[in-house]
């Protein structure tokens, strides 16, 4: 039992440190025909970090994470994950890893536990173990109480949540989700991600996930947003706000493309949404009159608000990502999430 | 809600690699078993479809065909109505494959790190255990047509029926890889199935078809399986020349009459090629 204690150290320094790369990805592309669905990216994620994909659908995140979980063979690039090549040790590094998709992939005929079971079969754990690890994955998830019941008599959330727990049973060192809360509402959504920031801060766990919902990314250390196959920002979610101004004011006015014009001529920092047009300057407030003067025609509605993530994925892939097609979080989850940080 | 952490920072110690896939083979076998006593219906259902066959066929036949020295219509039948629902289990449970899929388990198994081989052989083997059992169920029935049983005729049954209803899973699994959606499955099912089952002479005596027909009954596997389970419960009946003369339980291969052993050599041989087979196709699967 000394070993284990030991491991918990040695894995929190290195995460503490947070050098430690556990995924890294070199000139990576992936064609299908002519198409070039990942357009040679590179980026590196470190032990113990949340680390999200954002763009919209089809920008290549399923893509990417299926070359990462060496469902998919890259055309070029490089790919290790956990210290092992994907293309050469798919076996090793699928040892590694915990995968939790879009969709699920429970077997809703047997009970929670019948399900954990075969899946620590699947993964090697030695028999010895797996009581233990289903206890405590299951109260990791919240789920101990129902243990054996059958699959089919769980609601979306809780299934989300065990196949969390599922992925987590061989102890991977990456966690990885692909767009996790899709079809959840909003409650289940924020107690899922309650779950994951526990791993990640209790066991160290990092995890990799793909999501179109700018509240989700929010969570993340690090966002790459992707679009069209390239990384087009990688940093924090505050440093990617913080890069595009100080503060976003939203203009509607009688002639939206006239203003941008006006206002990009006399230097503005400008972008067009759905429902107006959206300058970046440093304090908002102060600008307003000097904005209506510059956009030479007739303004009907001001709002100077913070930057929020929204505008980032305005700003460096010139659309809103709700372009992309899916809902997004209701307000009761922006309220969960704002009293979070 | 605060949970101990160091036990998930240990990774799995290695275990070997044969137990490794021993055990996986085991829980794939058993995850068939429980689905099988879970879902009562299809029990029943794979129950009541030999029976009717049974009674319909029996019966109708009987009266048509009429008795020969005491052995009718009944009890010729009787084996072969046996053997069909083994068959028909057997492919039905390899159709969880094509279900599993649809539901996404498919895809938990197949980017496990093991060895899809042991997937399949796991698959197949829990297939086949279904069918035996249910194969084996209609042995009650017997009393009802006639026929008689010892314990020599069942264990041999049972027997035969493990290598049928292992060649007949395999195939079935191998078919289900290829699959991607539920409906192509049952389509090629159909196509198979019946003409499998009809060319086989589970349910009427071969001798007298047409060339043809003879050839396509010499290609089925099913042939070689459904003669010795004949022969089999027909050796525990009360059979004068004239009734075996009528009532024949034997396959002739160009012009001669094969042994039981040659039967299920045969038989043996097909289960092999299925199994490999089926090894392949879910090797190749995504």
């Amino acid at each position: 039992m000394a070993a284990l204690g030991q491991a918990a150290t040695t894995v929190a320094t290195a995460s503490r440190a947070g050098r430690v790369a556990v995924i890294e990805v070199r000139d990576l592309v992936k064609r299908f025909g002519d198409f070039a669905a990942v357009d040679d990216i590179d980026f590196t994620v470190e032990e113990g970090e949340v680390f999200a994909f954002l763009g919209p659908n089809g920008a290549g995140k399923s893509t990417t994470i299926s070359m990462l979980c060496t469902l998919v063979a890259p055309t070029s690039g490089r790919i290790s994950v956990a210290g092992h090549d994907v293309v050469t040790e798919p076996r090793e590094v699928r040892r590694r890893i915990g995968l939790v998709f879009q969709e699920s992939t429970l077997d809703d005929q047997l009970t929670a536990e019948e399900n954990l079971r075969f899946h620590a079969v699947l993964y090697r754990v030695p028999s010895e173990e797996v009581e233990a690890r289903i206890d405590r994955v299951l109260a990791l998830v919240d789920l101990g109480d129902r243990r054996g019941d059958l699959v089919s008599e769980f609601s979306g959330g809780m299934a989300r949540r065990l196949e969390i727990a599922r992925a987590l049973l061989h102890v991977p060192r990456v966690l990885f989700l692909d767009e996790p809360t899709v079809g959840l509402d909003p409650q289940t959504r924020a107690l899922m991600w309650e779950d994951v920031l526990r791993l990640r801060d209790e066991a160290g766990i990092t995890v990799f996930l793909t999501t179109h919902y700018m509240d989700e990314a929010e969570y993340a250390d690090r966002i790459a947003i992707i679009d069209h196959g390239r990384i087009v920002a990688l940093d924090s979610p505050a440093a990617l706000k913080g890069a595009i101004g100080a503060d976003a004011v939203d203009l509607r006015t009688t002639d939206d493309g006239a203003a941008a014009a006006a206002l990009r001529a006399d230097g503005y920092k400008v972008e067009s949404g759905a429902d107006g047009i959206e300058v970046f300057v440093e304090n908002g407030e102060d600008q307003v009159p000097a904005l209506i003067e510059a956009a030479g025609v007739p303004v009907n509605h001001v709002h100077v608000h913070r930057p929020t993530l929204d505008d980032v994925f305005l700003h460096y892939t010139g659309r809103e990502i709700r372009e992309g097609g899916g809902d997004r979080p209701s307000a009761m989850m922006r309220a969960r999430m704002g009293g979070r940080r | 809600m605060s949970v101990d952490a160091t036990p998930m920072l240990r990774p799995p110690a290695a275990e070997s690699d044969l137990v490794g896939e021993l055990r996986t083979i085991r829980m794939v076998w058993e995850r068939e078993l429980i689905r099988f006593v879970r879902t009562r219906t299809r029990i029943l259902t794979g129950f009541i479809q030999p029976i009717l066959f049974l009674l319909v066929l029996g019966y109708g036949m009987s009266g048509l065909v009429g008795e020969t020295a005491g052995f009718d219509f009944k009890k010729f039948v009787f084996p072969g109505i046996v053997a069909m629902s083994v068959v028909t289990t057997a492919i039905f449970s390899a159709i969880s494959i094509v279900w599993d899929r649809e539901f996404g388990f498919l895809r938990e198994m197949l980017v496990a790190p093991t060895s899809r081989a042991s997937i399949a052989i796991g698959k197949t083997a829990g297939g086949a255990t279904v069918a035996v059992l249910q194969g084996t169920l209609m042995l009650v029935l017997a009393p009802l047509v006639g026929v008689h049983l010892t314990v020599g005729v069942v264990l041999g049954v049972i027997g035969i029926e493990l290598l049928m209803a292992t060649a007949l899973t395999a195939f079935g699994v191998f078919v289900a890889s290829r699959i991607e959606k539920m409906e192509s499955f049952q389509v090629v099912m159909q196509l198979v199935l019946f003409p499998m089952l009809f060319l086989s002479g589970a349910l009427f005596p071969l001798n007298g078809l047409p060339g043809w027909l003879n050839v396509l009954t010499h290609l089925n596997p099913l042939t070689y399986a459904v003669a010795p389970l004949r022969q089999v419960v027909f050796s525990a009946q009360d059979m004068p020349a004239a009734a075996r003369a009528r009532f024949p339980s034997q396959v002739e291969l160009f012009g001669h009459v094969l042994p039981i052993g040659a039967d299920l050599a045969i038989v043996a041989a097909f289960a092999v090629l299925f199994v490999a087979l089926a090894i392949r196709g879910l090797s190749r699967t995504r």
